[in-house]
């Protein structure tokens, strides 16, 4: 009876789980032309440095991103949140960090008149917003503003789906951010499929979350950017950089956090020996 | 069981002076230390401590999150943010209160079955297992509130779906709703209400929390045999033994906690909650917290008209329902046994309701459309169909094994059945400590 019973239940398992997982396949069939589903593709999957329970940015390749962000994105895309002093964390001096915060103008005020005024930004200040208001920016971007960069890493990230999800908590994957803004940042070159309609003012790419196109155009080209450390200067490169910049701006603290988490973790698995013998030693006298 | 003389003697003159006059240290000493229990409990019965554990660590946090947090549309997104820069530890505050949400449920389900496998709900245990469905009530509205502060676009639009359930209901339904709202939209008076309401709402938890635990000191615990205690042998007392056994379980717990708070904060929630809320644009796929997913599934499952009742107002009545049932499970089982142990088919049926309740949690992240529909009916069904019709008539019909005549006979057992053959211990396993 119990053998029948256990069996029962590992089919119902199988059961379920094949049947999810051929949702999930299935799902991932689009019509070629008209999909239904998107991204058209899965984000590509890259190697990054803070990646698994001991990573950590590659400083060199942060102050790089910063640069692709500072000459290309930044045209059109805020980052609110993320102020200069935060550049520490990049390598680079108070002083570095206080000559580049003054590279920028930042409104300010009123004044003891009663006046706005513009003034050299200090190491307190956040990057400044490239347009006056969310208003603005939509009505220069063709209706839409550009999200604010922020975050971006955190906010974007493509339903991984059975049984990739289960897999994901023993791999610690938790880059879906910076894989998808790379995915996308490289994926304008692809042709869409025979018969797609691709509508005016919009650019195909399959790698994006909510669309077949956007109407960001592609923003990065080679040799574009200049690289000071001799890296290589290509879109590839550039959207590695960036990505990972990014996954920087949206956890600053994470180097800490995975630091933390070893130190914890040992901890408790130590306690956890401890206390497991010491209940085998007051559970020795009793039967149960 | 907790009916017996307390056991408490003062040793020293402070102890008799206190004890005279408010006798706290005797509550505690009856409670937590010469209080019996079962000898032969598993760790499946460390849940309830796990749980006082993690509402104190949501309680700690939360209060702390609190004094750095802004209650206002225009400002609780930044304020999050805030925390997550520039707050010393912020980062470690806010993911563990996010995260501990999570864990709260993991383990409150974990108790909720424990208590569905052992039959701990039967007579005369119905008052304990309905105040548990009281907290499990007040822990989703505490959850489903939190989830609305950090303002992001899940926030503002789950609170936006989940009141414009409250529609749905006859006559008051709109006068319901606007009364949660503060309003005729998600806005400044919804997040100041569930401010308000999620601040409260965890001290009504630990306030049920106690009423739980005086129920369940006064009839005892169950235990994997169903068995109730006969005996003084059946039993060990709380300290050491419970109190060792408990804080293993608890570690093991608190590390796979903290496991996700520093290597997988984000897993368990969505993307789009770290984008501010706009009531302008509407995210592709609205979904719940995952500990809502169940419900989310069911509510949805109802596609169809039933005679005066519209798709929308049986949805929302099915998802009360799903939860309701709760309430009435220690009638709906008529077996004479408790324990699963000794119930074979009952067993089968746990289980594939178990596997069940996370294929309808797994679709309740899936988009209404395709097979997925009838997947969600079928798995409603089959819910229902567990409290309704399973359990009733289970009792009536199913063959219980032969049960042993008391916890220590059928502890002796085993452990003897294990001594000579070893190949059988993990039939054996299912009551062992």
């Amino acid at each position: 009876m119990k053998k029948v019973l256990h069996g029962l239940a590992a089919l119902g398992i199988l059961l379920a789980g094949s049947s999810a997982f051929a949702a999930e396949t299935a799902t991932g069939a689009n019509h070629a032309a008209e999909p239904t589903h998107f991204p058209i593709l899965a984000p590509k999957e890259q190697k990054w440095s803070f990646a698994g329970p001991f990573g950590t940015y590659d400083k060199a390749q942060l102050q790089r991103g910063l640069k692709v962000y500072k000459e290309v994105c930044s045209a059109c895309h805020s980052m609110n949140l993320v102020a200069f002093r935060t550049l520490a964390d990049l390598g680079y001096s108070d002083a570095q960090i206080k000559a580049f915060a003054a590279e920028y103008t930042i409104q300010d005020g009123p004044n003891d008149d009663g006046d706005m005024f513009e003034r050299p930004g200090i190491a307190s200040d956040h990057f400044p917003s490239p347009y006056a208001n969310v208003q603005a920016a939509a009505a220069a971007n063709g209706g839409a503003a550009p999200p604010d960069m922020s975050l971006l890493a955190k906010a974007r990230g493509v339903t991984r789906g059975f049984p990739l999800f289960v897999v994901d908590i023993f791999t610690q994957y938790a880059e879906g951010g910076p894989d998808y803004i790379y995915s996308l940042l490289t994926g304008y070159n692809e042709t869409p499929p025979e018969g797609m309609e691709i509508p005016e003012g919009t650019h195909y790419n399959p790698y994006f979350v909510s669309g077949k196109s956007l109407k960001m155009a592609p923003p990065l080209s080679d040799g574009q950017v200049t690289y000071e450390d001799g890296s290589p200067e290509t879109v590839d490169q550039y959207s590695h950089d960036v990505s990972a910049f990014l996954m920087w701006a949206a956890e600053p603290h994470m180097e800490a956090r995975k630091r933390t988490g070893f130190s914890v973790l040992v901890f408790m698995a130590l306690l956890g020996v401890l206390v497991y013998l010491t209940k085998r030693k007051v559970w020795s006298n009793v039967e149960h | 069981m907790s009916g017996g003389h307390s056991t408490y003697t003062p040793k020293t003159g402070i102890e008799r002076w206190i004890d005279a006059r408010m006798p706290l240290p005797r509550l505690v000493h009856d409670s937590f230390v010469s209080y019996p229990v079962p000898r032969n409990l598993n760790y499946a019965y460390t849940f309830g401590g796990i749980l006082s554990i993690m509402l104190v660590v949501q309680i700690l946090t939360g209060v702390v999150l609190v004094m750095h947090y802004a209650s206002d549309t225009s400002l609780a997104f930044l304020s999050v943010e805030k925390i997550m820069r520039d707050v010393n530890w912020g980062w470690l505050l806010r993911y563990m209160h996010a995260n501990g949400a999570s864990f709260f449920f993991i383990a409150v389900y974990l108790h909720i079955f424990r208590g569905l496998y052992y039959g701990s709900y039967k007579a005369p245990r119905e008052l304990l297992w309905i105040l548990g469905c009281i907290i499990y009530l007040l822990m989703m509205a505490t959850g489903f509130m939190g989830y609305v502060l950090p303002w992001g676009q899940m926030s503002g639009w789950g609170a936006t779906v989940i009141t414009g359930f409250f529609t749905a209901i006859p006559l008051v339904g709109t006068w319901l709703q606007e009364l949660l709202l503060g309003g005729f939209a998600v806005d400044n008076p919804t997040l100041t209400h569930f401010f308000a309401l999620h601040y409260l709402l965890p001290f009504v938890i630990a306030g049920v929390v106690v009423l739980h635990v005086w129920a369940l000191h006064v009839v005892g615990q169950t235990n994997p045999t169903g068995i109730e205690v006969k005996q003084k042998t059946d039993t060990l007392p709380f300290t050491p033994y419970a109190t060792v056994k408990d804080a293993f379980g608890m570690i093991v717990f608190l590390a796979v906690f903290a496991y996700f708070i520093f290597y997988m904060p984000n897993y368990l929630g969505h993307p789009d909650n770290y984008i501010q809320f706009d009531s302008l644009k509407t995210p592709a796929h609205i979904v719940p917290e995952w500990y809502f997913l169940p419900f989310y599934a069911i509510l949805r499952a109802i596609t169809f008209n039933i005679g005066p009742i519209d798709s929308k107002l049986g949805g929302v009545l099915a998802m009360f329902a799903a939860i309701a049932v709760l309430f009435f499970v220690p009638w709906l089982d008529t077996s004479k046994v408790r324990s699963a142990v000794y119930r074979p088919w009952y067993k089968l049926f746990f289980w594939l309701f178990a596997i069940n309740a996370i294929f309808l949690g797994w679709l309740g992240s899936k988009p209404a459309e395709g097979w997925y529909i009838p997947a969600m009916q079928v798995s409603t069904l089959y819910y229902f169909a567990f409290f309704l019709v399973i359990m009733p008539l289970l009792g009536l019909f199913e063959k219980p094994k032969q049960l042993p005549n008391s916890i220590t006979e059928a502890v002796l057992a085993k452990n003897k059945g294990a001594a000579a053959h070893p190949a059988g211990a993990t039939a054996a396993s299912e009551s062992n400590g």
